[in-house]
């Protein structure tokens, strides 16, 4: 064992390979640095030049991590942690002198792949990780045979790891799972993305940016049209002049469905987003999961949905909703600041005046939307202090957060109790999976007006502009060179096609291998007919499966320590015996092939020719001193062609 | 302390009878327990385990069981490398007391398997490293040093990998019944003695030194008196000069004849004496207290005479 320079090499690779998916967080200094340390490092190795003094590392050290700590304000919680680690483990490369320091450098690289799992848990991670783990085993084991060639060390480093796969996946499913976690998380252990309880004008259009997964649902049954699709997350009552937020509900009553009828039931996959917020169809009724029922029919999880969770809820499609408000709320829901958009007040005033009621008042406002060369667009323009009138008399270019914001604002402006929704609206159908999935591109703003009787009516001033949106997903309502993500674009029927198959391939992970907790468990095990599922019962079959498939290893492994010298042509003349021999006709022990042959061909007229031709190939090949290998082949040809 | 206690329950747990001829490594040979390293990366993966339940990495999961599996396999994997291989002891060659005595094992790996990284060392921590082709045979050489005259057992040696990952040792303890003869450590360059007048024919050794017969190059261990200075001045190199008188002369390394001095003073004398009698192609012979020699001048001679000076006055076992 020695620190050789194939070894070296084969250590940056590691590093270089657990720490490259990390590039795109970590903050740009740190990865350069990584870089110019590792080339360096390469740099030493390939001149043969000694490392750095100590002194020197230690400065350096120091320095890396005094700007780290400026960089992050601290030294402690996960990002920090996981710089630090990738940081030192560049820097140990620097300082490799013993076999010692290279099992550090190995574990640590081994450790800093798990890092990599808090960004992202997706197949292609999963693949990477693989490739990643074939590095490390190849050096592992360079470590401990020193001179040995690439291709035999990676050869056994893939041995290796084909060997434990099966026997992983074992453990798998069978390890008991414990669930939650054992101690409380820091705040920064998940990103949250997604909506959240704000809305400002470009907001939404920022997110529709993104194709990532919101969640996916799964219908039972009856499955609504594409313009019932309003997926209900938070509701926003409070507006400050610029920003819509969530606020603090007046009341704590329970909301009420009145009239309710066309229940819909269904299963959401819901991708972790870091926020209380659980996603239902217009009007959530019940729901599988403990969650709060806020006063305005929202849905909140008990903690902050930080793992990816499934609930089953049943949503009415016609309804009245609340429609005995209580007064408090309804004041809130006609509160504005004061001094805001003059303009938008007296054409609200305006609109008031002209109307006999309510719902004329809403269509009013809808044909205002509809007549005046508003614009849908992603791409909006910025808006002055006053930014209802801006939008309504200047720019007229706005995303569903601008005519939601400024619907409800001349609705409440014209004393008509209002509020903005957000949430998600349509939905992809993956025909391979049966299921539509939700993109952070299909978020959402609508508004909500309370009418006597009615109660709380859904109103989407988007349809009014561009119905299209509604109908049809956004790539439709948008002009073709908006900066879309890539994958909300029309595509081939081909692309599409193979965008579902991932899609779907990807919920099958999500739901197999990433949600695999102890329902799922239980639930999968129950299925393949294991009964009272205990955590003894799971241990005793994980350990006889491990076991089971060791021993099958053992005795594969095991085989070729003993060299078996095959005669083959003598494989194959035993071959014949046997054959004969299971007809009746078995050789005597002191019978010779010629012999054997000329009795059998007396006795059985009808073999004579093929066992004649068999035997004398055989005295050809054995005594002969014929060697060539077509000779052999013809021979074995024969036998196996030798029928009785 | 904790050393001696150590070596005792080795002793106590590992005893195993000498063994001769082919030796198999099978399993109740083989011992496995896990490397340092192993323990070191049992905690690493401990770790894992924590963070994988902690913040529900179902990923992390799979990596931890490929990583613990793998390591579990690597047991398997040290096994296999050691398993079934052939050990016999071979020839070792007799060397002077001081010198390394050079323990030769002959390696086969009668399987289509390579072996590698088979560490062979004793107690003290001489120690040899070597790969082992598929079906191949290796003489495997282990040197210890010699520190006096008499039969050297190799003793217990310990034949251990850490094959692939260096997370298990497997060790195997091999005991052969060789040993090496170690001559006596032969004392600093000496004058031959005088041939003996005891001998019957009253000729002293002296008068041998009359007929020059010629030069040779001086080997280590010829005497100051017979090197040809005048040669040496010619720039012809260190020479020595050749009587021929002296063939035929029979010479008698005798133990009786030497001063009082201390019994392995004696023999390395004795020791020093053969090899220079058998270097100058003199007849020597040799008389200890209790076994004479008569006086020869062959290879076997010299061996013989050396042997009998190595065991003098030790109990053969």
């Amino acid at each position: 064992m020695k620190l050789s320079a194939q070894l070296v090499y084969g250590l940056i690779a590691c590093i270089l390979m657990v720490s490259a998916p990390h590039a795109e967080h970590l903050p740009l200094w740190v990865s350069a640095v990584c870089a110019a340390l590792l080339a360096w490092r390469g740099y030493l190795n390939y001149s043969g030049n000694p490392l750095p003094a100590r002194w020197l590392l230690l400065a350096v050290t120091v320095a890396c991590v005094l700007a780290i700590a400026v960089n992050f304000h601290t030294l402690f919680g996960r990002e920090v942690g996981v710089t630090l680690l990738i940081m030192l483990a560049t820097l140990k490369l620097l300082e490799l002198r013993a076999v010692r320091d290279v099992t550090i450098v190995v574990y640590l690289s081994c450790f800093i792949i798990i890092t990599n799992f808090f960004y992202s848990q997706s197949i292609p991670t999963a693949l990477y990780m693989l490739l990643t783990l074939l590095v490390i085993m190849a050096t592992w084991v360079h470590m401990q045979t020193g001179a040995l060639a690439l291709k035999p060390r990676l050869r056994i480093a893939g041995i290796l790891l084909l060997q434990a796969i099966p026997l992983s996946l074992i453990i798998f499913v069978l390890f008991p799972r414990v669930q939650g976690p054992l101690w409380g998380l820091p705040q920064d252990a998940y990103a949250s993305s997604g909506l959240t309880d704000r809305m400002a004008p470009g907001s939404m259009s920022k997110l529709s940016l993104s194709d990532a997964v919101a969640f996916r649902v799964t219908f039972s049954g009856k499955v609504p049209t594409r313009e019932q699709m309003y997926w209900r997350g938070p509701v926003l009552w409070d507006f400050d002049g610029t920003t819509w937020t969530r606020g603090h509900n007046a009341t704590l009553q329970r909301p009420t469905l009145a009239d309710a009828g066309m229940p819909v039931d269904y299963t959401v996959t819901l991708e972790p987003h870091n926020r209380r917020w659980l996603f239902a169809l217009d009007m959530p009724a019940r729901i599988s999961i403990p969650a709060d029922f806020a006063p305005d029919f929202q849905l909140l999880n008990r903690t902050p949905v930080n793992a990816r969770i499934r609930y089953n809820a049943t949503s009415e499609l016609s309804y009245r909703a609340n429609p005995g408000e209580p007064p408090q709320q309804l004041r809130r829901a006609l509160a504005l600041p004061p001094g805001y958009d003059p303009q938008a007040r007296k054409l609200a005033a305006d609109w008031r005046a002209r109307s006999d009621s309510d719902i004329a008042l809403i269509r009013t406002a809808l044909n205002y939307f509809n007549q005046n060369g508003f614009e849908y667009t992603l791409e909006p323009p910025l808006l002055g202090f006053n930014s209802v009138d801006d939008f309504l008399f200047n720019s007229k270019k706005g995303f569903c957060e601008h005519y939601a914001g400024s619907f409800v604002f001349l609705m409440r402006a014209a004393g008509l109790p209002a509020r903005v929704v957000t949430g998600y609206q349509g939905g992809e159908y993956n025909e391979l999976g049966g299921y539509y999935i939700l993109r952070q591109s299909d978020a959402h703003a609508w508004a909500e007006v309370w009418l006597q009787d009615r109660g709380w009516v859904r109103i989407d001033p988007t349809a009014a502009i561009s119905p299209a949106r509604i109908q049809n997903g956004l790539n439709a309502a948008l002009p073709n060179d908006a900066a879309l993500p890539f994958l909300a674009r029309t595509q081939s029927p081909l692309l599409l096609k193979l965008r579902f198959n991932l899609d779907a391939l990807t919920n099958q992970w999500n739901q197999w291998v990433l949600g695999y907790d102890t329902e799922r468990q239980f639930a999968f095990l129950t299925r393949l007919g294991m009964e009272d599922i205990t955590w003894q019962k799971l241990a005793i079959d994980m350990l006889a499966g491990v076991a089971l498939l060791v021993g099958i290893f053992t005795l594969i492994m095991l085989r070729r320590l003993t060299a078996h010298q095959i005669d083959a042509v003598q494989a194959a003349w035993l071959k014949v015996c046997r054959k004969l021999g299971k007809a009746g006709l078995p050789r005597a022990p002191h019978e010779g092939a010629m012999d054997y042959a000329a009795r059998i061909a007396a006795m059985r007229p009808d073999i004579a020719e093929g066992i004649r031709d068999i035997a004398a190939r055989y005295a050809s090949l054995r005594y002969g001193g014929e060697t060539e290998q077509e000779v052999l082949a013809a021979f074995r040809t024969a036998v196996r062609a030798f029928k009785l | 302390m904790f050393t001696t206690l150590k070596q005792g329950f080795r002793n106590w747990a590992f005893r195993r009878a000498v063994e001769s001829g082919t030796l198999v490594l099978n399993q109740r040979r083989i011992y496995i327990i896990p490397s340092r390293q192993g323990f070191g990366f049992a905690f690493v993966l401990a770790l894992m385990l924590l963070g994988d339940i902690n913040y529900n990495l179902s990923l992390g999961y799979v990596l931890t069981f490929l990583l613990a599996t793998t390591a579990g396999m690597t047991m398997l994997h040290a096994f296999r490398n050691m398993a079934q291989l052939e050990i016999r002891a071979g020839h070792v060659d007799p060397v002077f007391a001081g010198e390394q005595a050079r323990f030769v094992f002959h390696f086969n790996n009668p399987g289509t398997l390579p072996r590698y990284q088979l560490h062979l060392h004793d107690d003290d921590g001489r120690h040899t490293v070597f790969d082992l082709d598929a079906q191949r045979s290796t003489p495997i050489e282990l040197a210890i040093p010699s520190t006096q005259r008499g039969w050297l057992d190799s003793g217990r040696l310990t034949l251990y990998t850490h094959y692939p990952l260096g997370l298990f040792h497997a060790w195997t303890y091999i005991h052969f019944d060789v040993r090496c003869l170690v001559y006596p450590r032969p004392a600093a360059p000496q004058p031959l003695p005088a041939a003996s007048v005891r001998d019957g024919t009253g000729k002293y050794l002296a008068a041998g030194d009359e007929d020059f017969s010629g030069l040779r190059n001086y080997v280590a261990g010829d005497a100051m008196p017979r090197i040809a200075w005048k040669a040496l001045a010619r720039e012809q190199g260190l020479q020595v000069k050749q009587f021929s008188a002296q063939q035929g002369q029979e010479l008698w390394l005798d133990w009786s004849l030497l001063p009082n001095i201390a019994q392995e003073m004696k023999l390395q004398l004795l020791t020093r004496w053969v090899l220079d009698a058998d270097a100058q192609g003199l007849l020597y012979g040799l008389r200890l207290p209790d076994s004479e020699i008569a006086p020869q001048h062959n290879a076997g001679h010299r061996a013989e005479c050396l042997r009998r000076l190595a065991l003098y006055g030790l109990v053969e076992t």
